[in-house]
């Protein structure tokens, strides 16, 4: 229980995936533009990372790491498909994201306007398919392990964007030099934010 | 949805104009690959493509490995896409371009584990996420299913260099400052260091990356004062 929770604490602020990897910049920087948005699609990563990680840790344990069809036939038991992982891992993840494509545009048809063309785009959203690349290479013991870092992970990003659509609300009122602003102060503000994030390199659970 | 099918529609129109007319390097064609350069640049003008943009600068040699293994991947996922375009249902064409990248970035994956074993241990996890790189998704997107084989070759050309230009320029400074080295090789003389010079160790951790991307896109604005955002 105890390594769960220091885990989770562990993959939201010490392993944060945009502030420590910078994984999924590109929606991070397109939709923090307001902080409703940014909620929307943050609660949609969380929720993609914390199935896909989980069920790509299945898939990698029982298909394509070596050895891991043993249980199928002891023939196969020195097979080594892991080079299928990304092809793997990317299927599962698009069909998971056209699946809830489909749930916010049938329950929260204002949402799905307001999210447009960045809700397919998670498929293509880097923390998604880093987390499953992660998950695979931190060896993880079980599914719920994988379970708990997909979760956290996902809480992580979501306060990363809404941190920043905060602030990006905000500062269109500020006398920010031209040619920086926008995308300029944005980076900048991040990697601000990013150093304040690595106070939380210290703690231990 | 609609636009897309006109210029799918059209394509075959202009490859076979720019077969009849246009030389391989006319001054439109060369557009495409000078642009991306500057004033179109995918990572400080198109915003594509940042995530591993960042994380792999500390280092030199990684970071230009990374351009290359991407400009590889563009290219030939543009011209394959591009081959395809007309064969694709509108509705499927993620996962259709989707597999066409991871397999081009399996076969990358490969090559470097097989000849640069080092440097694909330093990468780790990034050049799989090439796979999700926004610019190489972007390009499909927005250029190879409307255009002819040659010019999406070249679009995928000029818009990886536009993306390892800035990859270098990051890493080169953050090298530099950083760890007094380039490519591994230290530049900054012993002497310097005697007289009392430290190497900056905050240019080796992450939030310095962004921010001097942050700081390339500053420069880069005040020079073309076209590309300013209005708020």
């Amino acid at each position: 229980m105890e390594g769960y929770l220091n885990l989770f604490v562990k993959s939201i602020f010490i392993e944060n995936m945009i502030f420590a990897y910078f994984l999924g910049m590109c929606s991070y920087l397109a939709v923090s533009k307001t902080v409703k948005t940014a909620v929307g699609l943050g609660f949609a990563v969380i929720f993609v990372l914390a199935i896909t990680v989980p069920i790509n840790f299945l898939l990698d344990t029982y298909l394509l790491d070596s050895g891991a069809l043993a249980w199928l036939n002891p023939r196969y038991a020195d097979l080594d498909l892991s080079f299928l992982s990304f092809i793997m891992f990317i299927a599962v993840i698009a069909s998971m994201v056209q699946l809830v494509e489909m749930i916010v545009e049938k329950f929260a048809p204002a949402l799905y306007g307001a999210l447009g063309i960045f809700l397919p785009l998670i498929a293509v959203n880097c923390a998604i398919l880093g987390g499953s690349l992660f998950m695979q290479q931190k060896d993880f013991s079980g599914v719920v392990e994988s379970a708990v870092y997909g979760l956290g992970s996902g809480i992580g990003w979501l306060l990363a964007i809404v941190a920043i659509a905060a602030i990006r609300e905000k500062i269109t009122y500020s006398n920010v030099p031209a040619p920086l602003r926008g995308l300029g102060i944005t980076f900048i503000i991040t990697g601000l934010m990013a150093l304040g994030f690595m106070s939380f390199m210290g703690i231990k659970i | 949805m609609k636009k897309n099918q006109s210029t799918i529609d059209k394509a075959p129109m202009i490859l076979f104009v720019n077969k009849e007319k246009e030389p391989l390097f006319s001054k439109k064609n060369r557009k495409l690959l000078y642009d991306p350069m500057d004033d179109n640049n995918p990572i400080t003008v198109q915003v594509l493509g940042i995530c591993s943009a960042l994380a792999i600068t500390v280092q030199l040699k990684p970071a230009l490995v990374m351009s290359i293994s991407v400009m590889v991947v563009m290219a030939a996922s543009n011209v394959i896409i591009s081959l395809l375009r007309d064969l694709i249902p509108n509705r499927i064409r993620i996962i259709v371009q989707l597999v066409v990248v991871a397999a081009m970035v399996i076969l990358v994956d490969q090559v470097l584990r097989a000849y640069a074993y080092d440097v694909s241990k330093e990468l780790s996890i990034f050049i799989g996420l090439i796979i999700t790189n926004c610019i190489v998704m972007g390009r499909l997107e927005a250029f190879a299913l409307g255009n002819g084989v040659w010019r999406s070759f070249l679009d995928g050309i000029g818009n990886a260099a536009g993306y390892g230009l800035i990859l270098v320029i990051v890493a080169f400074f953050r090298e530099l400052l950083g760890s007094g080295k380039l490519f591994g090789f230290q530049v900054i003389p012993d002497v310097i260091y005697e007289m009392g010079y430290v190497n900056n160790g905050l240019m080796l951790l992450s939030p310095m990356a962004l921010i001097t991307v942050g700081i390339l896109i500053w420069i880069q604005r005040s020079r073309n004062r076209t590309l300013i955002e209005k708020n």
